[in-house]
């Protein structure tokens, strides 16, 4: 595939992320932040996100296996859940952990879990999403080219 | 504004760049501004790191709050600002934010990805200069630099006063609060300042001889001998001056001492408080003294203010006790009876009252009038509230309980009088500083509880509103007592927008408050933060009306803007706004800032201020209490002892028996996390 095509498709890529929900406008404001001097803060910061997710996601699955289930601290894992994936942009997730929020409000076990469900397959999505779009832009790069400058009005 | 002068005092090391040299309007300023940023979420440390070296701050980042704070002690100057998560494995964002304020006296922002509006109001109380919620935009973070000048600022008035500055920055100063105040009261309060002013400048000349006023760091040794000085003088005796002298630190200035001291009452009080608050939440002791309260509402939402501003009392917790106090007496049969909450607002602990410090001078200073004509029964049940706060405190409580009812006293009979609401405005006639030194903005003005901190740093303006920032302007004091039953709503004028959506957004804004109120955005805040915090029944809402009586029309300008419906809508489009302004709506209560706002807010909360006196004067009423006992409640900068002879004016005037309204006791504040 050529350089153009590539380019093409990855910002077709990009606008459908938005579109659909998955990324928001906190998402630009990383990409604004990346530049010739910062060339791969997307990548780092995303990858920093990944890494940091999957510890929250285990110990909030192990905090929901407890016989007697502490509701503050599984609130307090959704609660940096959700301050780290608004601040990325994952908006999805962000969502799922307001809902799961309220559900640790209520102390409602069987809600929690369910949440806990929705919260991980919301995060699995993006994630491979945006895997999907950065394995793009290494191609585009591989090709001589460059990452288009993304222009989405929000 | 004398910012070079206190930007130049500001950078004392070496790193940072140009601007803190010596004018702080270089070329570069603000670039090089020495941030520390503390969260425990990596994701968010990186990207806040590079959004603030895209705006060519100096970034460290840490993720543990213990490493921050010796990071803080080593440099003792080597950061200009805090920035820090609220929630943190280690350390409570909270506690964080105390410490710097009484160690460092570095202005912090808070920030979350939790935007209710108690804990926004929390960080108002515990002097956060703003708050930020998460996602946080680069646009928020463009614009932090202004807390840095505006503490310089505010911190270079106090030099002024000292009389190092010639005659006519001092006249400055008064006649900016005479902006703010209501022409009542400014003729007395100004004169009565000036006065003030005056003995002061002479005694001090010899002391401040530079308008550049240093940054002291308060080392741990020199906050021991602080200490050792206030308790030898005992609480109720520790002046400023006198602490100074007991120290006898070559280069300590008044102000210096001043400041700390506020800072010092407001931890204690905090500290007392957390207990006192959940023994007086729930009293209601209100109720009983509702019926007294009728008239004496009024007095208490004075009281409130006066609590709020002397005690610092959070703008936010002001606002809400204000507001509070606000509604209730609105129910009650349209009197205000922000006594009734005020009292319990002020009882409330608020670390931040300002008002208590306040109060403490004015005792010293002036002999207990504020009490004449004030039920004693008010007087001991708030002197009970405020010892048990004080308790903690030790010594220190003690006076400031004296002067704390007293205080409510005088609180009272301004609130109800005037169109106060200008005192919160006014105050500030620096800025609203937000939460940060001036916390001291008890709800002084009727109600106003909105952190229209006046003057000197009203700290929060943003808060309430209810912040009557009476210390600084004694002109708030000067409420006329006679007696408007109503109590102005002010007190949220808090011009704060961000206030207002906080509390829009909260929800917890009782229906009842017309979309008018959330006009008030100022008020908004505290009221809903009020609702939480009170147990009051509906009545806290009255507020809402209170705040709606707030014709927002009559704002001129800040607060139309923080009316502006949009603001309401707080997080949502906080990002978005977060952009722009500094205040940001979303940001909670503290953009209050803008004195302008305040101002305006101010003059058509006034009549709020009864009302939102009532639940903030819940809040603040228990902080008030607590702070009485200690506390600051005056803005550090200020106002004492103007706030004094305000307070004693008023009374003079005839304040009624508000002593009774502020009945400590009653705070039902629980849910305002101390």
């Amino acid at each position: 595939m050529e350089v153009g095509q590539m380019q093409r498709q990855w910002v077709d890529y990009t606008k459908s992320l938005f579109l659909e929900g998955f990324l928001d406008g906190q998402f630009l404001q990383l990409q604004q932040l990346q530049d010739e001097s910062n060339p791969d803060f997307v990548v780092e910061v995303v990858s920093l996100f990944f890494e940091d997710s999957e510890k929250l996601l285990n110990d909030l699955t192990r905090a929901l296996e407890q016989p007697t289930v502490d509701f503050k601290r599984v609130d307090a894992h959704v609660h940096q859940f959700k301050g780290s994936s608004s601040s990325i942009g994952a908006q999805r997730v962000k969502n799922a952990c307001i809902a799961f929020r309220n559900f640790c409000e209520e102390k409602n076990t069987e809600g929690c879990v369910r949440c806990v469900q929705q919260v991980k397959h919301e995060y699995y999505l993006v994630k491979s999403k945006l895997e999907t779009l950065f394995a793009l832009e290494q191609q585009i790069m591989a090709a001589g080219g460059s990452i288009p400058m993304l222009e989405l009005n929000f | 504004m004398h910012l070079s002068n206190g930007m130049g005092s500001m950078s004392t090391a070496s790193s940072s760049g140009a601007w803190k040299s010596g004018d702080v309007v270089t070329d570069q300023f603000p670039a090089g501004l020495r941030v520390l940023v503390v969260d425990d979420d990596p994701t968010c440390l990186m990207i806040l790191e590079r959004m603030l070296r895209t705006c060519l701050y100096e970034v460290t980042k840490c993720n543990r709050a213990e490493i921050a704070l010796s990071l803080l002690r080593e440099n003792k100057n080597g950061f200009d600002i805090v920035i820090s998560d609220v929630h943190m494995p280690d350390m409570d964002g909270f506690k964080l934010l105390e410490q710097v304020g009484l160690e460092m006296d570095l202005p912090v922002i808070m920030m979350s990805a939790d935007d209710g509006q108690s804990v926004v109001m929390k960080g108002v109380t515990h002097g956060a200069c703003d708050y930020l919620i998460k996602p946080v935009r680069i646009e928020a973070l463009k614009n932090i630099w202004q807390h840095v000048v505006r503490k310089k600022k505010n911190e270079w008035k106090d030099v002024e006063q000292s009389g190092s500055v010639e005659e006519g920055d001092r006249q400055q100063k008064p006649s900016e609060d005479a902006d703010y105040s209501s022409s009542a009261n400014e003729g007395t309060w100004k004169n009565s300042k000036r006065r003030k002013d005056e003995e002061e400048e002479t005694d001090e000349r010899d002391d401040s001889s530079t308008l550049k006023k240093p940054r002291v760091v308060w080392s741990v040794e020199l906050h021991q001998q602080f200490v050792g000085a206030v308790n030898q003088l005992g609480i109720d005796k520790a002046v400023p001056k006198k602490i100074l002298e007991l120290m006898n630190v070559p280069g300590l200035t008044r102000e210096n001492v001043a400041s700390h001291l506020q800072k010092y009452r407001l931890y204690l009080r905090r500290l007392s408080g957390v207990s006192q608050h959940q023994n007086n939440l729930g009293n209601s002791f209100m109720s009983p003294q509702e019926a007294s309260f009728g008239a004496m509402s009024s007095l208490s939402g004075l009281d409130l203010q006066t609590l709020a501003v002397t005690g610092q009392l959070p703008a936010q917790s002001l606002a809400t006790l204000q507001a509070a106090g606000l509604g209730r007496s609105t129910i009650k049969s349209g009197v205000p009876m922000p006594l009734v909450d005020q009292r319990n607002l002020f009882g409330f602990e608020n670390p931040k009252l300002r008002f208590a410090e306040g109060q403490h001078h004015l005792s010293s200073s002036k002999p207990m009038n504020l009490l004449r004509g004030i039920p004693t029964t008010m007087e001991a049940k708030q002197l009970a509230n405020l010892h048990q706060s004080a308790q903690s405190l030790g010594a220190v409580n003690m006076q400031v309980n004296a002067h704390g009812v007293q205080n409510s006293s005088l609180l009272m009979p301004v609130a109800q009088s005037q169109p106060r609401g200008q005192i919160l405005n006014e105050t500030s006639g620096n800025h609203v500083p937000r939460l940060s030194s001036s916390m001291g903005h008890p709800i002084m003005s009727n109600g106003m509880s909105s952190g229209v901190s006046g003057r000197n740093g009203i700290v929060d303006s943003g808060r309430g509103g209810g912040y009557n920032p009476m210390q600084q302007n004694s002109s708030m004091l000067n409420y006329p007592l006679n007696n408007s039953s109503q109590l102005p709503c002010n007190s949220f004028t808090l011009g704060s927008t961000p206030v207002m959506s906080s509390l829009t957004s909260k929800g917890a804004f009782p229906e009842d408050v017309n979309s008018d109120v959330k006009i008030s955005s100022g008020f908004m805040p505290s009221y809903d933060m009020f609702n939480e915090l009170q147990q009051h029944k509906s009545n806290d809402w009255d507020l809402q009306n209170v705040g709606l009586t707030f014709d927002p029309s009559q704002h001129t300008n800040s607060m139309h803007n923080s009316l502006d419906p949009s603001v309401i809508v707080h997080q949502g489009f906080s990002s978005s706004q977060r952009g722009g302004q500094s205040g940001s709506v979303g940001k909670a209560l503290f953009s209050m800032g803008e004195g302008s706002h305040l101002g305006n807010v101010q003059n058509t909360s006034q009549r709020l201020n009864g009302l939102v006196v009532d639940n903030t004067v819940r809040i603040k009423a228990e902080s008030a209490a607590d702070a009485a006992s200690q506390t600051s409640f005056f803005h550090e900068q200020y106002g004492q002892d103007d706030l004094m002879s305000a307070l004693l004016k008023q009374q003079q005037d005839g304040l009624g028996p508000a002593e009774n309204e502020f009945d400590f006791d009653g705070y039902s504040l629980d849910n305002i996390p101390v």
